[in-house]
């Protein structure tokens, strides 16, 4: 389980996160909502110790975020990042695989190119899209790659940063649908973050809304219409009138 | 501006050089202590020893080969004042392998290898990679910095002595074909007066040099701003700081081998 407690972030005199609780349940499918510049993605890599909160505590299965050794923390991890984060000098195969080539993860180098192929195959990608460059795919393509990256060394978590912003609709649904089905496949946690409604209803099990640097409102997903609250009608309908100011 | 406004505004700027200073210090020894740690990623120190050391060589020499004739030229118009045009090849020698062969291979490099490291891992900072890095248990400091520090360190010496050679040659061309010396006596007395202390000063501060250029790309670029203007502002600040250091360094080294 994924437990954050009165969670604090500032940047210098921004405010960002005012004292976040939340928890996901192992297994379940956390989506983050809110408007931008909210703190989701902070929330995110409060979690993965990439940002260090000014206060509060963060636990995984009961162990604290900043005190975990580093690497094995990190290896019941994957993450899909918002524009795919792929290293541009290596091939797509060895992105994939970028893991399994180094460090506790390693494994003989044929091994990991044939995982590779197997996780691009899972993503819908043919196995000669592993010797191309990042460079020479389209953004949904990346996006596949990413996402094959994410869950290459069967992650027990996984993390997607605003998985189909800057896709056309056709390519979210088919994303959409992959996050889902992997993650009911894999029996992985997830944290989604994402502004776009299709996907909420598509992958999540919990939503949560951040907003003024709390959580607003969580619950399941099917009680998101019938919640009450103002600030989570207002974003769901996409309302420019309401609790929340259009102009931030 | 009133005199405690004034003072006030030293005051900033000074904290904030001494800030500068302690930063760049923890990161330069942070990256050595990752020197004496595993795991140690072989494939991107060969690359970066190609990149940095290799694909240098072509700039290094082409700047050598015309400062020594240069410097040739130079020598011999003013050696003529005093009757003293036999000092050429000596003072070519000498000149390129303590002084001009370092110092203009280290700026060379800082202007090639310093900016396109900053503007490299500038450019993965800002595109989230380096945060990918992280979360797939990899060490940016040790995947990144360590090889391209620890390259640096190893090939610029290397391209130092090459464009030694290169600068005495130039010197050599034009001093034979050009102010009419002797081959074979411009050759005796270019290797009579250089002396192994001259040829190893310079290759220690082609390491220094090289281990500031890598360092300051790594830094810069590890600390660059969001947007194609926080990686210029980068890249630029690499190549300046970088470019002074090795002066700076130059003056440092130059007092410490060959002062009285």
């Amino acid at each position: 389980m994924i437990s954050l407690s009165k969670v604090f972030k500032s940047f210098g005199p921004i405010d960002v996160l005012q004292g976040v609780d939340l928890s996901i349940e192992r297994g379940k499918s956390m989506v983050i909502i809110g408007g931008s510049g909210t703190g989701k993605s902070v929330c995110l890599k409060c979690v993965l110790g990439l940002i260090k909160p000014d206060q509060g505590l963060i636990t995984v299965d009961g162990q604290d975020v900043q005190t975990a050794e580093r690497e094995a923390f990190l290896a019941r991890f994957g993450m899909l990042f918002q524009g795919g984060a792929l290293f541009d000098s290596l091939p797509v195969w060895q992105n994939v695989a970028f893991r399994l080539m180094r460090g506790s993860l390693k494994r003989p180098k044929e091994e990991a190119r044939d995982i590779a192929i197997e996780k691009l195959r899972r993503v819908g990608l043919k196995p000669e899209v592993a010797d191309k460059f990042p460079a020479e795919l389209s953004g949904g393509m990346q996006k596949r790659v990413g996402l094959a990256r994410a869950i290459a060394a069967d992650p027990e978590i996984i993390f997607f940063d605003e998985p189909t912003t800057g896709l056309d609709p056709i390519m979210s649904g088919v994303i959409n649908d992959l996050i889902r089905e992997i993650v009911v496949e894999m029996g992985a946690t997830a944290m989604t973050i994402t502004h776009d409604m299709t996907s909420v209803r598509a992958i999540a099990d919990d939503i949560a809304m951040l907003h003024n640097g709390v959580i607003q409102w969580t619950g399941p997903v099917a009680d998101m219409d019938q919640s009450g609250d103002p600030y989570l009608d207002q974003f769901i309908h996409g309302r420019a009138e309401g609790p929340i100011e259009a102009v931030r | 501006m009133n005199f405690i406004g004034m003072l006030a505004h030293l005051g900033r700027t000074v904290m904030a050089l001494l800030a500068a200073i302690g930063r760049i210090t923890l990161f330069a020894l942070n990256t050595v202590k990752h020197l004496f740690s595993p795991p140690f990623y072989g494939k991107e120190l060969f690359a970066a020893l190609v990149q940095i050391g290799w694909l240098s060589l072509p700039v290094v020499g082409l700047t050598a080969f015309f400062t020594g004739g240069a410097l040739a030229l130079q020598i011999y118009a003013g050696g003529a004042r005093f009757n003293a045009e036999s000092v050429v090849p000596s003072i070519v020698a000498i000149g390129m392998a303590r002084e001009l062969g370092p110092v203009l291979g280290g700026l060379m490099v800082a202007a090639r290898v310093s900016s396109s490291i900053a503007a490299e891992i500038g450019t993965m900072k800002v595109t989230e990679q380096i945060d990918a890095l992280v979360t797939l248990s990899t060490n940016p400091m040790k995947y990144l910095t360590l090889p391209r520090v620890l390259a640096a360190t190893l090939a610029v010496p290397i391209l130092v002595a090459v464009g030694d050679a290169i600068g005495i040659m130039g010197g050599y061309i034009v001093g034979t074909e050009r102010l009419g010396f002797n081959a074979a006596a411009y050759l005796k007395n270019t290797v009579d007066f250089l002396t192994l202390a001259d040829i190893t000063s310079g290759m220690v501060k082609g390491a220094v040099f090289g281990f500031i250029v890598a360092l300051m790309g790594c830094y810069f670029g590890m600390n660059s701003g969001r947007g194609a203007q926080g990686v210029g502002r980068a890249t630029k600040s690499a190549v300046v700081t970088s470019s002074v250091m090795i002066l700076a360094a130059n003056y440092i080294l130059t007092e410490a081998f060959f002062s009285a």
